[in-house]
């Protein structure tokens, strides 16, 4: 940032307005969005009226006297992109945080233009991630953009390591949003052990540093996603976590700026907020960027303004919720949801696919009703008590996170615990399937 | 001279500027950024003082940025070769846009000016006309394409000059037309208008009553639609809302189709731009997209200029409704307009109303709604835009204000429900709380009693209490167990499960069972009706849900395979036999 201020920048010194997170002062050739240094804090235009200039200061104005240098760096954020993002840390202006030189690319503006939809390409590439869950009942496909929604006690960030390791990605790059430190040396500790460190990228805003900044930890992971998808035509994987905090963020610099706030508190704008954000997942003819993001729900409450919002611009979401069958945390079959799986299913995987997962899926809605009409007092059928059966041994060897196996085998292992609890006509399946691939021996 | 400017103030995409001269309301001004125009247009105004939301990012703008004004409203571009176009909100044409990603102040023409087409005259010289009267036609693909008298010439005028037959560019005088106070007017193929004001150059807007068909039986059997009505689709997020919308798009018996992505995801239009140049319109075998126009505003794209392309999305669909053809304009999602209107609203500082919309927001929804329809031109041909919408309802709750304010004007209501998509029951549209008001009007329930049958409407009302009953017999099974109440309410529910399987869902992604014909929906209907109507013997209740599943498993085989084939009447045969086991003489 520094490198910017050159001995004939203006130096203003006079600051008329000072609240908790802006301040403003008279100046003159300033743009929207620009860039400042405000006693040296980072901060950004916001508001022009006349030759009055409001600018936000990401770290907040504690301490900001009104006679403080006031530097205006002439440019809206930045990043230089290059071969040299590989395997480094940054925080959310861009600067390294991992005791690393600095960047030496090119300079390019965050939070740049859309798209054209009409130069997109239709998504068609499955992401194996090993974890049944999502493979077989929610596949992902690159060019995606999808969230976990899970509550703040839910290993999601493990999760989303794991995913981001086993996805076959060429880039990932990890936007952290008030992670805490010790996440934050997880994901880093988990990506050295890996060996995965060359391919990767991260921003990192922590607990420790200012919410705000934390608004431009997205901005700076998709620019830089961006340079690898379009420049070096990789399939890049974005992950974002936790997004909930980001959009808070985005309710206490509305809130400070005055603006009416709509439903739970959060901007009228929230939606358009977080669309620019999802919609940089996109497949090009060479070269994607697929978007895995984590919301945080408060009591599994998908209602709320933040997660209803984000499961109208994402293409579906993925739930974990912990199974006491199994005393593990599963991806929830029934609320999850892959809106772009038809694109792969049987297409990329095997024929049966689509049947077998609906079957599991069904038997297994079976299996809650059966549930229900226990707690409700009512006696079990034989039916009822194999569903049951049948369930635990599904969420066991199929909807555990911690499951690793490739598609083939989760088909198979499908029909075995078929096999093991029903009959065949007891499946829905169509004929020719359940002939090729009901397993022989029980 | 054109009025000028300069930027004094900049929140977000408002703009302040002060301005030398005299603006119009709503007026188009361009700010001029490092080289590029920048869209805007005027939202208010304060003495010197215009405020502009700028349909582009205001990103590095400066007081005293240089604004030219120019002197007209937000304008659509009429003309031939509009079809198959993807357009953004504002109506420039995205394949012609240069790079990979859109350029800030990049304008493309929404037509070519210079493309030649072959012209037939429809009037001749002497001829007495008014705005919107057909001068000529060109084939554009496979439509006759009118070429009609400016829409903004008041009163009569004569033709004075035509050109014969033969090949003109868009941008070639093709008429003269003189009126009685002498003034001249040189007429081409292309016409600009604004997209606020409706287009209103017909005879008049008689009451709607030609059932449109959309192939869905839950739509054109329970909850019809008319040629020329309004209907709104709202749902929590993941019921299938914008699969839905394709159903119908592809679908629809009508001759073009609108389709306004509005504010939604770009995935959803690419499945469109991939699909529709390979799929065949089901009644006339040309491929979809020739049919079709696409406005895409998704919603990355900027906030001012979704809530435009709804706009021009209407306006278009005017356009062609003035050449007597029959127009369906769908907009997925009205919410992300309303939404656009709200951060304007709240950005000019405006005092909020229920959930900080605008308050005059029941006012613009029912304005927009109220421009579909269908119309008589002046020279008796008919032609109609039926508007579909879909509602987003925050946290799927519909006592939101967009819903409301939808429910007030939109005479069809597609309620999706989380509890039918969540036990895959598709569409997932709620057989009870749905409802369409055409069902009332005496010249709609003539009209299907005309085309359908005598009967049809107290049918139809038969089946909805059908429905009614089963779910009034399922609460009371639920809280009392299956046991304590009598057979009969076994029955009753399981006829209206039988309804539900066999006639309501409707498989999307099965070749037979995606679309079906209206002579198909009342042949399979009355054999749906007639076992709603038996009486059947039943010793206890566990006998009534093996004997229904066959029954329903018996329709569905029906409804997979083609209509009065071999095999449809084989299934067919097998399900009279099937009842004859139970049914009471």
């Amino acid at each position: 940032m520094t490198d910017q201020a050159t001995a004939f920048t203006k130096v203003y010194t006079k600051i008329e307005q000072i609240s908790k997170a802006t301040c403003a002062l008279r100046a003159r050739g300033v743009m929207n969005e620009e860039m400042a240094l405000v006693a040296g804090r980072p901060a950004q235009v916001v508001k022009i009226q006349g030759d009055l200039v409001t600018l936000q200061v990401f770290s907040g104005t504690q301490g900001i006297g009104t006679d403080v240098d006031v530097l205006f760096l002439g440019e809206p954020p930045t990043l230089r992109v290059g071969a040299d993002l590989s395997g480094r840390f940054f925080n959310a202006y861009g600067k390294p945080i991992d005791g690393g030189p600095d960047l030496e690319g090119e300079k390019i503006q965050i939070g740049g233009p859309s798209v054209n939809p009409v130069r997109r390409k239709q998504p068609s590439e499955l992401i194996s991630t090993g974890i049944a869950g999502i493979d077989l009942n929610n596949s992902l496909v690159t060019g995606q953009k999808i969230p976990f929604f899970a509550d703040s006690d839910q290993p999601f960030n493990q999760v989303m390591a794991t995913v981001a390791l086993r996805a076959g990605a060429d880039r990932i790059i990890l936007g952290g949003m008030g992670l805490s430190n010790d996440d934050y040396l997880y994901y880093r500790r988990v990506f050295e052990d890996a060996g995965a460190l060359e391919r990767i990228t991260c921003f990192i805003n922590t607990t420790d540093d200012p919410p705000v900044e934390r608004l431009l930890i997205p901005d700076m992971s998709l620019a830089a996603a961006e340079y690898f998808a379009v420049e070096r035509t990789e399939n890049v994987l974005v992950l974002l976590t936790d997004m909930t905090l980001y959009c808070d963020a985005l309710s206490i610099v509305s809130n400070r700026m005055d603006q009416i706030p709509s439903k739970d508190s959060m901007p009228g704008s929230l939606y358009s907020d977080l669309a620019k954000i999802y919609e940089k997942a996109v497949q090009f003819e060479k070269g994607s960027i697929t978007i895995i993001a984590v919301t945080t729900l408060s009591g599994g409450d998908i209602t709320h303004a933040i997660p209803d919002n984000t499961g109208y611009i994402t293409e579906g979401q993925l739930f974990l919720r912990r199974n006491t069958d199994i005393s593990k945390v599963i991806i929830d079959p029934f609320r999850s949801l892959s809106r772009l799986k038809q694109l792969v299913i049987g297409k990329r995987t095997r024929e049966d696919h689509a049947q077998v997962m609906n079957a599991g899926v069904r038997l297994y809605a079976d299996a809650a009703n059966a549930r229900t009409k226990q707690e409700n007092g009512f006696d079990l059928t034989d039916y009822d008590e194999r569903t049951l059966k049948f369930a635990r041994d599904y969420a066991r060897e199929l909807l555990a996170i911690d499951i690793n196996i490739g598609v083939d085998r989760m088909l198979d292992t499908s029909w075995k615990l078929f096999a093991r609890h029903f009959k065949k006509e007891e499946l829905g399946v169509r004929q020719q399937y359940v002939e090729k691939y009901w397993p022989n021996e029980t | 001279m054109a009025t000028k400017g300069r930027v004094v103030g900049v929140v977000s995409n408002l703009v302040t500027i002060e301005v030398e001269g005299p603006v119009s309301q709503n007026e188009i001004c361009y700010a001029l950024l490092d080289g590029v125009r920048l869209k805007g247009e005027v939202i208010k105004v304060n003495g010197r003082h215009v405020f502009a939301q700028l349909f582009e990012s205001t990103r590095g703008m400066q007081m005293d940025t240089p604004v030219e004004f120019s002197g007209h409203l937000l304008e659509v571009t009429f003309g031939p070769g509009m079809l198959s176009r993807r357009y953004d909100g504002l109506q420039n044409d995205l394949e012609a846009m240069s790079g990979v990603f859109l350029q800030r102040g990049e304008e493309t023409e929404p037509i070519s000016f210079a493309q030649k087409w072959q012209f037939q005259p429809l009037v001749s010289a002497g001829e007495r006309v008014q705005a919107g009267d057909w001068l000529g036609e060109v084939l554009e693909n496979w439509l006759k394409h009118k070429i009609m008298v400016p829409f903004d010439l008041a009163g009569f005028w004569q033709v004075e000059t035509v050109v014969g037959a033969g090949e003109y560019a868009a941008q070639d005088t093709i008429a003269t037309l003189k009126n009685q106070q002498g003034e001249t007017v040189a007429v081409n193929m292309i016409q600009r208008w604004p997209v606020k004001v409706p287009l209103r150059a017909y005879a008049h807007k008689p009451i709607a009553s030609k059932l449109l068909e959309t192939g869905v039986r839950l739509i054109d059997t329970l909850n019809p639609i008319v040629e020329g009505g309004t209907g709104f689709i709202p749902g929590p997020f993941g019921c299938g809302k914008t699969v839905l919308q394709h159903i119908i798009a592809a679908n629809a018996q009508v001759d073009i189709v609108i389709i306004c992505a509005c504010g939604e995801r770009a995935n959803e239009v690419v499945e469109i731009f991939t699909e529709y140049p390979e799929l065949d319109d089901p009644y006339t075998g040309r491929k979809l997209m020739e049919r079709t126009i696409i406005i895409c505003n998704t919603s990355n794209m900027p906030v001012a200029s979704r809530e435009a392309s709804v706009y021009t999305a209407m306006t278009i669909a005017e356009y062609y409704r003035q050449m007597g053809l029959k127009i369906l304009l769908l907009a997925d999602s009205t919410s992300r307009w309303a939404q656009a209107l709200r951060e304007m609203s709240n950005r000019l500082e405006e005092l909020p109303g229920p959930d900080a919309f605008p308050m005059d927001l029941p006012a613009i929804i029912a304005n927009f709604y109220s421009r579909a329809g269908f119309v008589e031109l002046n020279n008796g041909k008919t032609g109609s835009i039926t508007f579909i919408g879909t509602v987003s309802p925050a946290g799927g709750n519909l006592k939101e204000p967009v819903t409301e304010s939808t429910k007030k004007v939109a005479r069809c209501f597609y309620a999706l429900s989380q509890k039918r998509a969540d036990s895959k029951r598709y569409p997932a549209i709620d057989t009870i709380e749905s409802y369409s008001k055409y069902m009332e009007y005496k010249e709609v329930q003539q009209y299907l009693q005309d085309h359908l049958e005598p009967r049809w409407v107290e049918k139809v009302n038969y089946i909805r209490d059908v429905l009614l009953r089963g779910k009034e017999a399922y609460d009371q099974i639920n809280i009392l167990g299956d046991d304590s109440v009598p057979v009969e309410y076994h029955l009753r529910y399981w006829k209206s499960e039988l309804v539900d399987f066999g006639f309501l869902q409707q498989d999307a992604f099965d070749a037979v069972d995606k679309v079906t014909s209206l002579e198909r929906q009342r042949y399979v209907f009355d054999i749906i009706s007639r076992i709603c109507t038996a009486e059947f013997q039943f010793e206890t209740f566990a006998d009534v849900s093996p004997y229904f599943k066959r029954l329903i498993n018996q329709i569905k085989q029906m409804n997979f395979t083609v209509f009065k084939s071999e095999q449809f009447k084989k299934y067919e045969d097998e399900l009279q036999s099937m009842l004859m086991e139970r049914k009471q003489s």
